[in-house]
């Protein structure tokens, strides 16, 4: 009888806290997916390894470059006021190139046109570094694309590129991080693809990497030719998943398995 | 030079037990693997890395570790030792192509 009576109150209790489930937002981080080993491991700053290359970035910040002989700081001054929650913004639209950029493509466009260096190398360690520590300065704060209106135009064709199939497996982006989140391919969980902790430390890559990396990897799995580095493609993709995860919580530089 | 992450206390009672963490880079190269030429990539391992403690007379190994190619790059390190006396906490990397890196940290012991 008393089993019974528990069966009941479980039963009348369930339908209010399932109610209450669903109006909660149900995205999920790549976080939220993690083991709790990989979890503390991104927690812990001691035992992240990206913060190696936060480390390196902060060199970089104060290091003079270029013609200019001017540094990061020379302009910006320090990064924890300045660079608060600049990469929760981005991509952004660049008035002067009258296009959207993401972070590293407004990184580089400051190094040349006010520093007078050459642009970083794509995916180098010192682009990572530079882009890790900035995008370091903006955790903890939710992922906030500026409400420009001449963004929507990149932002539309990167929903297209996301439920667009492609490859020889013929996958959308959407197949399985929309349709499929949280469940597995091979022995990994299918996050929800939002982009809140790059550039991240990835145990598969024994490196940081930055999205684009992350992306190109995706494309690779469904047997699709990668867009190549720097594609506008990967701004309007960038573009599109920093509006579909607005208000998330940025944790870079994440770890991720 | 590397960069590294070491994680200690700073100030610990005389007889505690104290936890020191430490995080190098380093791409640990094991050796076995080819780039994308089909070369082999030449092995790029820490071999070994040592802490000392000195404590104004003593300098004794507390720990030391030899690393191998199935260490994962940028190798994270935790172990305990015994807060004795106030002193120096001297961690140094070996590894191949002669790589070696020393750092240290202060310790005061009440």
């Amino acid at each position: 009888m008393k089993a019974l009576n528990v069966a009941l109150l479980v039963a009348l209790l369930a339908p209010p806290l399932a109610a209450h489930a669903a109006d909660a937002d149900p995205r999920r981080t790549g976080y939220d997916f993690m083991t709790p080993q990989v979890q503390a491991m991104q927690r812990d700053d001691a035992a992240n390894p990206a913060m190696l290359a936060v480390q390196d970035g902060a060199a970089l910040w104060e290091r003079p470059a270029g013609a200019s002989d001017k540094s990061c700081a020379s302009c910006h001054g320090a990064a924890a006021t300045s660079m608060r929650g600049v990469a929760a913004r981005y991509p952004a639209f660049d008035a002067a190139q009258q296009r959207p950029l993401d972070l590293r493509q407004r990184i580089n466009a400051c190094r040349v046109d006010h520093q007078h260096a050459a642009p970083f190398a794509t995916e180098s360690a010192d682009q990572l570094a530079i882009e890790g520590f900035v995008a370091l300065q903006s955790r903890g704060m939710a992922i906030a694309p500026p409400a420009d209106a001449r963004l929507q135009p990149a932002i539309e064709r990167g929903a297209r590129l996301f439920n667009q199939r492609m490859g020889q497996l013929d996958f959308s982006c959407a197949q399985c991080h929309d349709d499929h989140a949280g469940q597995r391919l091979g022995g990994s969980t299918i996050p929800q693809a939002h982009p809140t902790g790059y550039p991240l430390y990835r145990l598969e890559w024994q490196a940081v990497g930055s999205l684009q990396r992350r992306l190109r990897g995706c494309m690779a799995g469904v047997r699709a030719e990668p867009f190549a580095y720097g594609a506008p493609e990967w701004v309007e993709l960038e573009s599109y998943l920093a509006r579909r995860a607005a208000g998330l919580r940025m944790d870079a530089p994440a770890v991720r398995p | 030079m590397a960069r590294t992450l070491i994680t200690s206390p700073k100030t610990a009672k005389r007889g505690e037990i104290i936890e020191i963490r430490t995080l190098i880079a380093h791409p640990m190269e094991t050796g076995y693997r080819r780039g994308d030429d089909g070369a082999v990539l030449p092995r790029n391992l820490i071999r070994r890395l040592s802490c000392r403690y000195f404590d104004g007379h003593d300098d004794v190994e507390v720990f030391s570790a030899e690393l191998f190619p199935a260490i994962a790059a940028n190798p994270y390190i935790a172990f305990f030792t015994v807060a004795t006396a106030s002193g120096t906490l001297r961690f140094t990397w070996q590894g191949d192509n002669g790589f070696t890196q020393t750092e240290s940290v202060e310790l005061t012991v009440a």
